[in-house]
Formats: C-alpha cells, structure tokens, sequence
C-alpha cells in the first residue's frame, strides 16, 4: 500500500506503450506549431526582402541608365566677326554674341549636305539647348580663344540619348528623329565624334528643364543646408529636454502630460508641421519663402520628439550605480549628469539624431506649404536663399512630361537611398564604437 | 517674465528676417502645375542668357497660386501666377481687397487633353456624348434617368469596339479634371439629352450642371492619381484601358499611345492649334504690376515669355508641349507684355 503509484503527477519509471505513444503525439504537435511558427517567421522576412529588391532592383534597373550621358565633340571655330566684331574684348559683346549660329555651322561644316532650313534645324536638334550657353561660358572664360577653333564636348539632346539606349523607335514619320537625324548620329559615331560617358551633369549641375543638363547638385546642397538647421536645433534642444526629464524634473501630473504629448507629437502627420510653419514662420514672423532656414526648423519640430524618445531611453540605459557613485563621490547633480551621464548616453542619443535627420531628409508634405516644392535654378547660397531638397526633386522629375526624366527620377531615388543608407551606417558605427555594456 | 523675454525674442527674430526679406533680387512664381513645366523653362533660358538670377518657379496649383499672388503687394507675396483658367471675379475682387490693384493677364498657349490608349489597342472616333455615356454617373436610357448600366463600348454605340470600359484619369482636385469636366462632360451632357431630362423633372439649373460633371463610381473610372506619366505606363500596360492627361504627354509618348478622335479629329498640334480639336484650354500668366521696377527682371522675363522664339511657334516652349496661339493672339498678347497693360476687371464676368 505505498501511495507513490496513485500519485497522478508523478509518471511511473517505465510507462505503458499506450502513454508513451500519447506523449510522442504531444511532442509531435508542438514541434509542428514550433515549425510552423518558425516558418511563418520566415515567410514575413522573405516578403519584406523580396519587396525590397523589387523596389531597388526596378529603381536601378531604370536609374542605372541615367548616370551614363551621350556626349558630341564638335570643332567650332570662333569666328571673331561673328563674336566681338570691333574687338572691344568687352564681357557684355561677348555674351550676347549668337552661339546657337557659330554652333549651327560648325555642324554644317561637318554635314555640307543639310541645306534647307529643315535639315539645319535638325541638325541643332541633335545638341542640347543648353549647349549654346556652354560655348558662350567657354569663350567668356578665355576670351583669347576667339578667333581659334576649338573642340567642344557637348551633352547631345535627350532623345539622342534615349535613342542610343534603345529606349525610342525611329522610322516612323511622327518619330522623335528624322531620317536624316539618325544617318548624322551613325555617321558621327563612326567618326568617334560621339560617345558614351559618365553623366557628371547629374552631380554637378542643378535644377533644369533639359534632361541632359538637369542635376542634383541644388537639391543635394537644400537638404544639407536644411539638415543642418534641424539638427542644430532639434539635437541641444532634445538633449536638453531628454536630460531634463529623466533627471530633475519631479514625477508629477504635468509631467506625464508633458511625457505623452511628446508621444504624441512623433505621431503627427507631417503636413501638419508644415502648416504651423507657414502661420508660424512666415505668415508671423515674415521669414522668406522657399528657404532652408524656414525648411530646417520644421523639420526640427518633427525630429525633436524622436530625438527626445532616443534621448530618454539613452539616458535609462545608464546603469543607477554610476549615478549613485558619483553622488556618493560628492558631485553634485550638474556635475553627475555632465560628466557621467551625457557622455555615456551619447551613443544612444547621437543614434537617436541621426535616426530622426535621416527621417527629415526624406520629407516633402511640410515644405510643400513653406515653398520648397519649386523649380531652383540656382545653387542655394545661404540659409535664406531659395533652396529646394532630394525628396522634392525627385516629385518634380516624376512628373516632368519628358520620357528622359524617368531615368534620372529612378537616379535621384538611388542617390537619396545612398545618403540614407550612409546615414544609417553611421548611426551604426557610432553605437558600435562607443556603446558600453554593463 | 520668461514669457515676456520669448515674445521679445520673437519680436527680434521676426524684425531680423523681415529685413533678410525686404532685399529680393529674384523673381517669385507660383501657380498652376499645367503651367509649370512651360514657366520652369522660361525661367532657366531668362536666367542663362539675362544676368538676372533664374526665378523660383513653385508648382502650387491654379487657385492656389491666385490666392498666393492676391496676399497683398510686397516682397512677401509673389510675383507672378500661372493658371490653367482665367481669374474668376471672385479672385480679382480679392486681390483689389488685398491692394493687388493692377494685374495683368497674358494668355501663353494652350494645352490639349486626350482621351488616349495604347497603340497595341483599338483606334476609336468617339463624340462628346458618347464619352458622356461612357464616364457619367447618371445617364439616360430609353427616356428615364438610370445609373450608368453601361460596361463596354458597343452598348453605348454599335460602332464603338465590343469591349470593356475602363478609364484611368485624374481626381477631382485635378485642373485638368476641371477642364475635363467643363469641356467634355458639360457639352456631352446636353448633346446626351440628359440635362433637358434634368431639367424636365424639375431640377433646377445649377444642381443639373452639378449632376452632369459627376463621374461614375462603380469602378469604371478609375483615378490614377495626378501624375500623367504614371497614366502613360499603365495604359501601355493595359491596352483596354483608356486615360485622360495632357497633350504633351501624348505628344512625348507617341511610339506607345494614341489619342482618340474626337468628332473626327485627332489630337495633333495643328488641330489644337486651331481649336478644330475642341478639348482645349487656355492658359494664362498674370503679373503684379505694383512690383514691376521693385523686383529687378520682371519687364525683362515677361518679354522672354512672350517672345518669338520662346512662345512663338518654332520657339522652344512648342517643344516642351505648349500650343502656340495664332498670329494674331500672340501679336496682342506681345503688345500686352512690352506695355504691361493691367487687366480691366470688367471683363472678368
């Protein structure tokens, strides 16, 4: 009569055949749901990824083309007659001399064949527009060249360019290219006269409408200059805050609300800080339009709730031992949080920045209102001056009708994502290199 | 007391940037976005070849961009506004209210807009009210008003090709759904029967043209979104399907769409041009005369615009997608601009 056997709980050392089995169904079921767990794990990871690379893969598939531009050596010959007929050297009388001409007949010097205005025309079809402003910038530089003939490397129109990729049809009549224009571009190419290079223009010049000239260089200056007025006003701003928070200010109703209203404001639709912007910022204060200034500190009050969240958690992270040695020590608060707390939560908090800069490079909605979304010319000179930044740039090439912007919005996308992506790494780096564990 | 020290920082900072203002040097555009593309180019030409500093060009919408330029008179508010309609009267009054007294107009071009599908697709002739038929959310069958039962294009007209209809357009906040609708819709609408049927059952005008502008829900027309190019690829994509977009973008892409006639007439330049192809709009820029000889260039940029060889026929506005205006239209619209002639309010109706 021991009562170990009608213990219910404790199985006997050798069970029946019929328990075993009952176990083994068990054990089988759970290793299914862990396998399917697992499996389904997979599967949201692969979906993520598979979008992913159909995403960039399509964006470098069709941007890839765009960092590539056909180029036209042309010998022209500066005729002085044509250019500074009195020899007065003068910059206006050279400016305002017509290149488009002296262009136009070192083409037909080389094509004698195109007489009537038709063919000429077609001819100069073959450059880009801005091609007559690259001579007369040339000549304006060294005007002792007048009176030589020189060779020039010009940027061939956009359709010439999309026709060498394959990318338009010709031999139809309503064809972009004439018959005549395509017999010039082989013949050209069998010259050598026309090649295949690296598109610089697309990192050296700015905003414009001829595909072929059109670049980022304006809209990557915007964005620095923006970024630097958010993250010189978000970062102090935030840090402060943060530190504040977590380490004088009391644990009281008014800071709860404070604390969820910070919660709540990384949660607001963006255009709505570009709203408050433009009743703020210009409309009370009378700040101008379109500039990185006005950008900038938009963008800061979107950053600034990340900043603080990171901020916090940085500083949380910090083990209270540390604290307590220093106020064991004799430090007073300033000196514990000045010496021992900010530095070792500046990785976390320097993550946290970076993190909320590369969300403010991306925006657009915001600066819609203040007047970024616009066509810059002009590489913005300052923190006033009209500036435009990445995102928009790429909203405005999208919708240009010319087909030759679709390859150069695919290269804007792949340039931004290189920028976020160096963004990131550093943020990585930063924690790698000085987060400390405890 | 810290309240007190803000405001006065405020105050400082605010005083600081007025003054960063007052010292423009470059023009300011806003406006349409179908005026967009054709102002951005001006504006570079004007800033490449004058010496003056290239313009900020801000893509902001028709009304939005009048109601910008009407703010008031100073560096603040910009200088010109591109519109794909003319100034309504409401739209002058405020501007007077706000002290923009003098404006003048000047008509640039004009734009088409085609009814278009891939090449791949069928070649279709089609009339206002047959488009009507195809795209209203109420339409008139055998006498009594229905909701739309049509689903493909042979039920509307034997002629039409036996197949689906399915049509990729802009959304309402669109200014060429608004010329859409005004152009095709309203005229189809009479041509249909269906606003006299309207007016027969007692509705009175103003609701019957509203009911007429109203387009079918029941997935058949589809709003693609404001961007034309993004139409372009789906129609390629989809040769059934039919879009609604600019000229010039029929006109960059014309190796893989068409343009539908209408009445008989394709959309080409010549019969925009000449208005036999009636879905066409004018399209307008209006100065601020009050800051011409304060912002340095405006006289000069004007004259850029309407020159010859930027809005004239061979000009290079012509190879950006804009419809030049006959001889005769572009000679006023020239004499305009070189004596900046203000808009008299009185033909605005």
């Amino acid at each position: 009569m021991t009562d170990i056997a009608e213990k219910p709980d404790v199985a006997p050392p050798l069970a029946s055949a019929a328990r075993r089995a009952q176990v083994a169904r068990r054990l089988k079921k759970r290793y299914a749901a862990e396998a399917r767990f697992r499996f389904l794990g997979l599967l949201a990871v692969s979906v993520a990824i598979a979008f992913l690379v159909l995403l960039v893969g399509t964006q470098l598939i069709q941007g890839v083309p765009a960092f590539l531009a056909s180029k036209l050596e042309i010998s022209v010959t500066l005729d002085p007659a044509k250019i500074d007929p009195d020899g007065t050297g003068d910059p206006k009388v050279i400016g305002d001399a017509n290149y488009r001409d002296l262009l136009l007949s070192a083409l037909q010097t080389r094509f004698p064949e195109a007489q009537d205005r038709r063919q000429r025309r077609d001819l100069l079809g073959l450059v880009s527009t801005n091609a007559t402003y690259d001579l007369r910038d040339m000549v304006l530089a060294e005007p002792a060249l007048i009176g030589q003939t020189v060779t020039i490397s010009v940027y061939t129109d956009d359709v010439v360019d999309l026709y060498r990729k394959g990318k338009i049809e010709v031999g139809d009549p309503d064809a972009k290219l004439s018959d005549f224009q395509v017999q010039a571009l082989a013949q050209l190419e069998a010259d050598g006269a026309l090649y295949t290079t690296f598109n610089s223009a697309l990192f050296v010049n700015s905003a414009s409408r001829e595909p072929e000239s059109a670049g980022l260089l304006g809209a990557v200056v915007g964005s620095l200059l923006t970024l630097v007025v958010t993250l010189g006003i978000a970062f102090p701003l935030g840090v402060a805050a943060a530190v504040y928070l977590e380490e004088f200010a009391p644990k009281n109703r008014w800071t709860d609300l404070i604390e969820v209203n910070i919660n709540n404001l990384a949660a607001v639709p963006s255009i709505v800080f570009g709203l408050l912007g433009l009743a703020l910022f210009l409309n009370l204060f009378g700040m101008p339009r379109s500039a990185p200034l006005v950008g900038g500190l938009v963008l800061s009050l979107q950053a600034l709730p990340i900043i603080i969240i990171a901020g916090r958690a940085a500083i949380k992270a910090v083990p209270p031992s540390i604290r307590e040695a220093a106020l064991g020590m004799g430090a007073s608060r300033i000196q514990t949080v000045s010496h021992h707390i900010l530095p070792l939560s500046m990785p976390g908090m320097l993550t946290g920045a970076i993190l909320g800069m590369a969300h403010a490079l991306g925006e657009t909605a915001p600066l819609l209102m203040i007047g970024m979304v616009a066509f810059v010319a002009d590489v913005p000179a300052g923190f006033t001056s009209p500036a435009t930044v990445l995102p928009v740039q790429i909203y405005l090439w999208a919708d240009f009708p010319e087909r030759a912007f679709v390859d150069r919005t695919s290269a804007a996308i792949l340039t931004l994502l290189v920028f976020l992506l160096l963004m990131n790494a550093t943020a990585i780096y930063l924690r790698k290199k000085f987060e400390r564990k405890w | 007391m810290a309240i007190k020290h803000s405001l006065a920082a405020a105050a400082l900072m605010a005083t600081a940037f007025a003054g960063a203002a007052q010292a423009r040097d470059q023009i300011q555009i806003v406006g349409s976005s179908t005026v967009f593309p054709f102002t951005t180019a001006v504006a570079e030409a004007f800033g490449k070849s004058s010496g003056f500093k290239t313009p900020i060009v801000e893509s902001t919408g028709t009304g939005g961009g009048l109601k910008l330029f009407c703010g008031g008179v100073g560096v603040d508010t910009p200088d010109i506004t591109g519109a794909s309609r003319r100034i309504k009267a409401s739209e002058v009054a405020a501007c007077q209210s706000n002290g923009v007294a003098d404006i003048v107009e000047l008509k640039v071009g004009f734009d088409g807009i085609v009814f278009a599908n891939s090449k791949e697709g069928a070649v279709v002739d089609l009339t206002k009210a047959q488009l009507f038929n195809a795209l209203a959310k109420t339409v008139l069958v055998d006498g009594a008003l229905v909701a739309n039962p049509y689903k493909t294009w042979d039920q509307i007209d034997p002629s039409l090709p036996a197949e689906k209809i399915e049509v990729l357009g802009p959304p309402p906040t669109s200014g060429t759904r608004d010329a859409f609708s005004e152009l095709v819709m309203e005229t189809g609408c009479k041509n249909a029967g269906v606003l006299s049927a309207y007016t027969k059952s007692a509705i009175d005008e103003k609701t019957a043209g509203k009911k007429c502008m109203e387009l079918r829900e029941d997935g058949v027309y589809v709003e693609a979104g404001e961007n034309d190019n993004l139409i372009v690829q789906k129609l390629v994509a989809n040769p059934a399907a039919f879009g609604i977009f600019g000229y010039s973008f029929l006109e960059e892409n014309t190796d893989k769409i068409q343009g539908a006639k209408l009445a008989g007439v394709a959309p080409t330049y010549d019969t925009v041009s000449d208005g036999s192809y009636s879905i066409s709009r004018s399209l307008y820029i209006y100065i601020k005369k009050a800051h011409v000889g304060t912002i340095p260039g405006i006289a000069e940029f004007v004259a850029e615009y309407t020159s010859d060889k930027a809005m004239g026929e061979t000009g290079y506005l012509v190879d950006k997608g804009l419809i030049a205006l006959p001889k005769d239209e572009e000679a006023v619209s020239q004499k305009i601009a070189t004596e900046l002639t203000p808009l008299d309010p009185a033909v605005i109706n």
